[in-house]
């Protein structure tokens, strides 16, 4: 195995590992291929052996040595005395910032330890290929590999469409992954469109994303649509069978709503490119609205900025607001939850179907016909729910996590195509459970698990891009499903809202920037103690359901999220 | 009542709502003696808006449109309401008529006077008796063998604006006190605050010396080192000034200033820059006219709220008070008592004068009740109340500048305590989460500080108050209260089952059983709450396009919704007054105390008695 030439020294003793708002420890590290092990030393205050640290090393994002050890290590001037080297060439700092935005660091004697050990994490923690990562080793006991990776069948979805409405149907076109790379084998599209007109179709969007169904709105039979730009290009080719598609959507004299995530500036000049997006003359139907969403560099930008000013110590409070508002992480957060709730706004209140797509259709796009469905769907809300939800939109509707997630906010790798799409929903999401407490059956901590998984899991349920590479790397028979292992009955439990109560109706949140907040919990995870508010919710807990024993469990709950304990490892469960 | 008010009733009037301006209502607007109402017409629930004369902070008539004559009216309590009316003339007496009944001339006219909730004589007495300042200081173990009452100040002789009775050292003569009062801005001499019997440790307050550049006062002097002696523990004395340094300097030019630390023994001295008073009104409403935007970006939104400094002079008092709680203070004043007497005690009642300071430390209080949800015994709820009864002058607590006023104006006979009032309706009150045994609520709370910027929230609960499409639309205090209710009910059902159980000596009876069922019918009452709470929501208007283009339900939707609404509200509020002032739907743009606001920033000679103030400390 390769692993082993990456670790150049697997185990070193007596390092001091320190992370913020601890006491520190001393212990032994020990890397293995996938794991950055410190237990700590026998004899010390603490228990022997007692294991401190227990980190996926593809959770590191970015390695820091500290540069002023090494400048001592040089070698002595004239009139330098030799107790100096040896004094300072005998240790170096490690700072560790991980993708779950927590910052580890290992002090460890011995200059040349200290360096094979970054280099080692730098190694192990940048290896891309998907078939090394650690859910491809990872075993435990109590789940069978099989498990969670077929809950949510588009086919069960469908069902319940087809009970309404027969506009609709399951196409397996996609079947082979030829008409459509990112698709998943089978798609929902309009009943009275033949999946040869589909294959047209495909090939007047990009990346063959045609238009399928992203959710039925039962009240009213509004559909969800979503797709890739459409090739118009410089001479504004047409498609007879793209027009015929959106055109069986809506019914004689009905409209429809196509909203475009790209500025009209935007959509315009990517017809350079050949690109573009629907001429109102060839559509005319549909009626488009523009809604510039930020995506790609700019949004990752946004994130590594709103990282580096939460980690500021130094920062007062006349200038936090306007370094706040210099992120621009808030406004994209704003103009997602808008954007999305003028899809659903479309859909329940102008009675009218709506087709959401950027350019590629695999970012923006999802974002915005994801949280949508949160608003309009109170099944979506649920905690099994809300996995199928991602499950559909997400995972199997091709948002490519392997790229997007390849790095977190404090990488200093070259970017590629790194960009927090998934988690600006994650804290739109959040953004709706606190305006709407009672309304989401599952809890924050769901949110921040789910934004750990898709950086760096022990599990398959995030790897690769799309479908397509899933099933040639054969994640679905040799990784175990994030799902399973939720959906275990003790794990279940502390992803739960105490406060849930069913809300059938559609939640319209408020979009002012009064209503915006910061997502704490996850900025400021590792920087303050959240000691206090979960006090609060363990009270709340307690006051919900008196017979649980909440406070213990709440406890388990939060000792993993809050740096008393950066061990707490998933993966030590068995 | 019986003449000057021109035009009492006005109809066709229409109130406009600041998020959606499809919800405008057409109605009709009167003026009593106490209030602006509004009754929206044809309504089946008579959607009703009332607002009091001493809420309005300003009133503005804007230029005519074809629809009509727009009038702004701006309240302390953060509502704004936009009214058209159609008549210029009528709109002008409108406006007549509110801006003599928004500004009385005699005490005698404020709504206090007026108010009869029908409580008799002893229940009224009962209530101004509630929280007494005496008891208060023998819950902190005083009078004692360092501290006593002194009845220097009887017949305001001293100082006016102090209470009769006084507390201070008693190595303190009458002389030193009176010739330390002499030495102070307004006679205002260092007189206790707080004590912590635990250490004996003592907060006292004053206002600042009359120091100049140069002039002493023996006094003074002495009257330093007794509070210091009072605490036999501590070498020193800190002083603590409260103004940015550079005002506190200013002052000396006009023969004021603060302690010079040659002149006093043991002394460490300690600015802490709290702006004085002007710039804080300037702030306040800087902040709410940023809360008054047209559709805000979130940029406009965040740039606004830095630009006014509101968040930054927040966090300079807390800080404040965390350097002075550092030394001593444990929890015991966040309960009900104290704090009311805390206000009591330290508060002027001319709106002009006072506004930001009792905001602002209303505002703190809600900060840390952000920081430590366990840790306080009452809620958001409350403390947005108190705001409003400040400037509501519906009860007497907040009126005159000090005790002497009050006890001239005879207000304990003449008008009712809002501590009653609250203590009456304490049930809305309250934290659910409130733990007297947590630890939160053990000993000094102590609020994250230097890094924690981002803990400094803005308020929109209580700025936007008025906008309650802003605001989460489920309270979890509400449904928490409820849920504690209903456990506390069924326990008590439990309880008499479980004696019959015994006494019946069925063993086979299995009491999980009961237990299990009783649950579910527990979550079944609920759920009626709660979803009632949940179905508050109507759509904003996430897009202007939509706009043109043919809707084809919108108002049935939403006059469903709306009357949901009111219900909801209706069964929530006990509070008569408030309840009839949060209509919901009332449209209300935004808050904005626009008073004409006097002053610039630079430090001038009478900054403000509240930051003239010095606070001492004793370690």
């Amino acid at each position: 195995m390769e692993f082993s030439e990456l670790i150049k020294t697997a185990t070193v003793e007596n390092v001091l590992l320190s992370c913020a708002g601890l006491p520190a420890v001393k212990g032994t590290l020990c890397i293995t291929s996938h794991h950055l092990l410190l237990s700590s030393c026998p004899g010390g205050d603490a228990q022997p052996g007692t294991l401190e640290l227990w980190l996926l090393i593809r959770n590191v994002d970015a390695v820091e040595k500290s540069v002023q050890n090494f400048s001592w290590y040089q070698p002595p001037r004239t009139n330098g005395s030799p107790r100096d080297t040896r004094l300072a060439g005998s240790s170096g700092t490690i700072t560790l910032r991980c993708k779950d935005l927590k910052v580890l660091q290992l002090e460890i004697p011995g200059m040349e330890e200290c360096l094979n050990i970054a280099s080692s994490i730098e190694a192990l923690s940048s290896v891309d290929s998907v078939m090394m990562m650690y859910p491809f080793f990872y075993r435990p006991e109590n789940l069978k590999l099989e498990e969670g990776w077929h809950l949510f069948p588009l086919q069960q979805y469908f069902q319940q469409i087809s009970s309404q409405t027969s506009q609709w149907r399951l196409s397996d076109v996609n079947q082979d992954f030829t008409t459509c790379p990112t698709y998943p084998p089978a798609v929902i599209v309009p009943a009275a469109v033949d999946d040869d007109t589909l294959r047209k179709v495909a090939r007047y969007r990009q990346g063959g994303r045609f238009p399928v169904l992203s959710y039925y709105h039962p009240k009213n039979g509004t559909a969800l649509l979503r797709s890739s730009q459409p090739l118009t290009g410089p001479n504004r080719k047409r498609c007879q069978e793209d027009e015929l598609l959106l055109g069986t959507v809506l019914r004689q004299g009905e409209r429809g709503f196509v909203i475009d995530t790209r500025s009209a500036q935007a959509a315009k000049q990517a017809r350079m490119t050949g690109g573009g997006t629907e001429p109102k003359s060839s559509y005319p139907q549909w009626r488009r609205l523009h809604r510039p969403l930020e995506r790609g560099r700019p949004l990752q930008e946004s994130f590594t900025k709103l990282v580096e000013a939460c980690n500021d110590t130094s920062i007062s409070m006349d200038r936090w607001l306007s370094r706040l508002e210099s992120c621009r992480w808030l406004s994209h957060v704003k103009a997602a939850l808008s954007t999305a709730c003028l899809a659903a706004q479309c859909l329940d209140r102008e009675e009218a179907s709506a087709l959401v797509h950027g350019a590629e259709g695999t970012d923006t796009t999802l974002l915005v016909t994801a949280l949508a469905q949160l608003i309009l769907e109170p099944s979506c809300r649920t905690l099994t729910g809300f996995q199928g939800l991602l499950e559909r939109e997400w995972i199997q509707a091709g948002h490519p996590f392997h790229l997007r997630c390849a790095r977190s906010a404090c990488s200093h790798a070259r970017l590629k195509q790194e960009a927090p799409l998934f988690l600006l929903f994650l804290d739109c999401v959040w953004q709706l459970s606190r305006q709407f407490p009672f309304s989401l059956e599952f809890s924050e901590r769901l949110l921040l698990t789910l934004f750990d998984n898709a950086y760096a899991s022990a599990y398959g349920t995030f790897l690769c891009n799309n479908e397509k590479e899933r099933c040639l790397c054969k994640v679905k028979e040799n990784t175990h499903s994030l799902w399973a292992w939720l959906n275990q009955p003790g794990e279940k439990k502390k992803y739960l809202n105490p406060l849930y109560s069913p809300n059938t109706l559609v939640i319209w949140p408020s979009v002012e920037p009064q209503s915006i907040q910061l997502w704490q919990g996850l900025f400021f995870r590792w920087i303050r103690s959240s000691q206090y508010l979960d006090e609060a919710w363990a009270e709340i807990q307690q006051l919900v359901d008196p017979n649980e024993s909440p406070v213990k469990e709440s406890r388990g709950n939060r000792l993993s999220r809050t740096p008393s304990s950066p061990a707490a490892p998933m993966e030590n469960k068995n | 009542m019986s003449c000057g008010y021109p035009k009492r009733e006005v109809e066709n009037v229409r109130l406009l709502d600041r998020l959606s301006s499809r919800k405008a209502a057409l109605g009709t607007l009167y003026l009593t003696a106490t209030h602006v109402i509004f009754v929206e017409n044809g309504s089946e629930t008579r959607k009703e808006t009332w607002v009091l004369h001493s809420q309005i902070s300003s009133i503005e008539k804007q230029a005519t449109t074809a629809s009509g004559c727009p009038l702004l009216i701006r309240c302390k309590n953060f509502q704004v309401i936009q009214l058209v009316i159609p008549q210029e003339r009528d709109c002008h007496d409108v406006y007549i008529s509110l801006i003599r009944l928004a500004r009385p001339v005699k005490y005698e006219e404020l709504y206090c006077f007026s108010f009869n909730p029908k409580l008799d004589k002893e229940e009224r007495e009962q209530g101004w008796k509630l929280v007494d300042l005496n008891e208060e200081y023998n819950r902190m173990g005083i009078p004692n063998n360092y501290w006593q009452i002194s009845d220097v100040n009887r017949d305001y002789g001293v100082c006016d604006s102090y209470p009769t009775e006084v507390y201070v050292p008693k190595s303190a003569t009458a002389h030193i006190i009176v010739g330390s009062s002499k030495f102070r801005s307004r006679r205002r001499f260092p007189a206790l605050s707080y004590y912590c019997k635990d250490n004996n440790a003592s907060i006292c307050r004053s206002s600042q010396p009359l120091s100049g550049f140069s002039a002493r006062c023996l006094e003074d002097e002495q009257m330093l080192q007794a509070i210091r002696k009072a605490n036999p523990g501590s070498d020193f004395l800190y002083v603590v000034d409260t103004r940015p340094k550079l005002n506190a300097m200013a002052n000396r030019a006009a023969g004021k200033g603060y302690e010079n630390e040659d002149n006093y023994s043991n002394i460490k001295f300690q600015f802490i820059g709290i702006e004085n008073i002007h710039v804080m009104r300037n702030s306040l409403q800087k902040m709410l006219e940023v809360c008054e935007l047209k559709s805000p970006s979130m940029s406009d939104f965040l740039w606004g709220l830095e630009n006014s400094g509101w968040l930054k002079h927040i966090k300079a008092i807390m800080d404040a008070g965390i350097f002075i709680a550092k030394v001593l203070i444990e929890k015991d004043w966040v309960s009900f008592g104290h704090k009311f007497n805390h206000r009591y005690g330290n508060l002027d009642g001319d709106p002009k004068e006072i506004s930001p300071v009792i905001d602002q430390f209303i505002e703190c209080v809600w900060q840390l009740t952000e920081q430590f949800p366990c840790a306080f015994e009452f809620n958001e709820r409350f403390l947005i109340h108190i705001q409003h009864h400040v400037y509501s002058c519906q009860f007497g607590n907040f009126l005159c500048n000090s005790q002497k006023e009050r006890r001239e104006l005879k207000i304990q006979e003449r008008t009712y305590s809002l501590w009653a009032y609250l203590w009456k309706n304490r049930a809305d009150y309250l934290n659910p989460l409130y733990r007297s045994e947590n630890s939160q609520t053990q000993g000094t709370l102590c609020p994250q500080t230097a890094p924690c910027n981002f803990l400094y929230k803005f308020w929109s609960g209580m700025y936007n108050r008025f906008e309650k499409g802003l605001h989460p639309r489920q309270s979890v205090t509400d449904y928490l209260m409820a849920v504690k209710e209903e456990t506390q009910q069924l326990e008590e059902e439990l309880e008499v089952l479980r004696e019959r159980l015994v006494n019946l000596q069925k063993s086979q009876l299995n009491y999980n059983k009961v237990k299990k069922t009783k649950q579910q019918d527990r979550s079944k009452q609920l759920g009626l709450s709660t979803s009632n709470n949940s179905l508050a929501n109507t759509p904003q208007e996430y897009s202007n396009d939509l706009k043109s283009f043919p809707s084809r339900s919108p108002s049935q939707g939403d006059e469903e919704d709306s009357a949901l609404i009111l219900t909801q509200d209706n069964l929530k509020s006990s509070d008569l007054d408030l309840s009839a002032n949060s209509d919901q739907e009332s449209g209300v743009e935004d808050l904005s105390c626009r008073s004409p606001s006097g002053g610039g920033c630079l430090p001038s000679e009478d900054s403000g008695k509240d930051s003239d103030e010095a606070v001492f400390l004793t370690v």
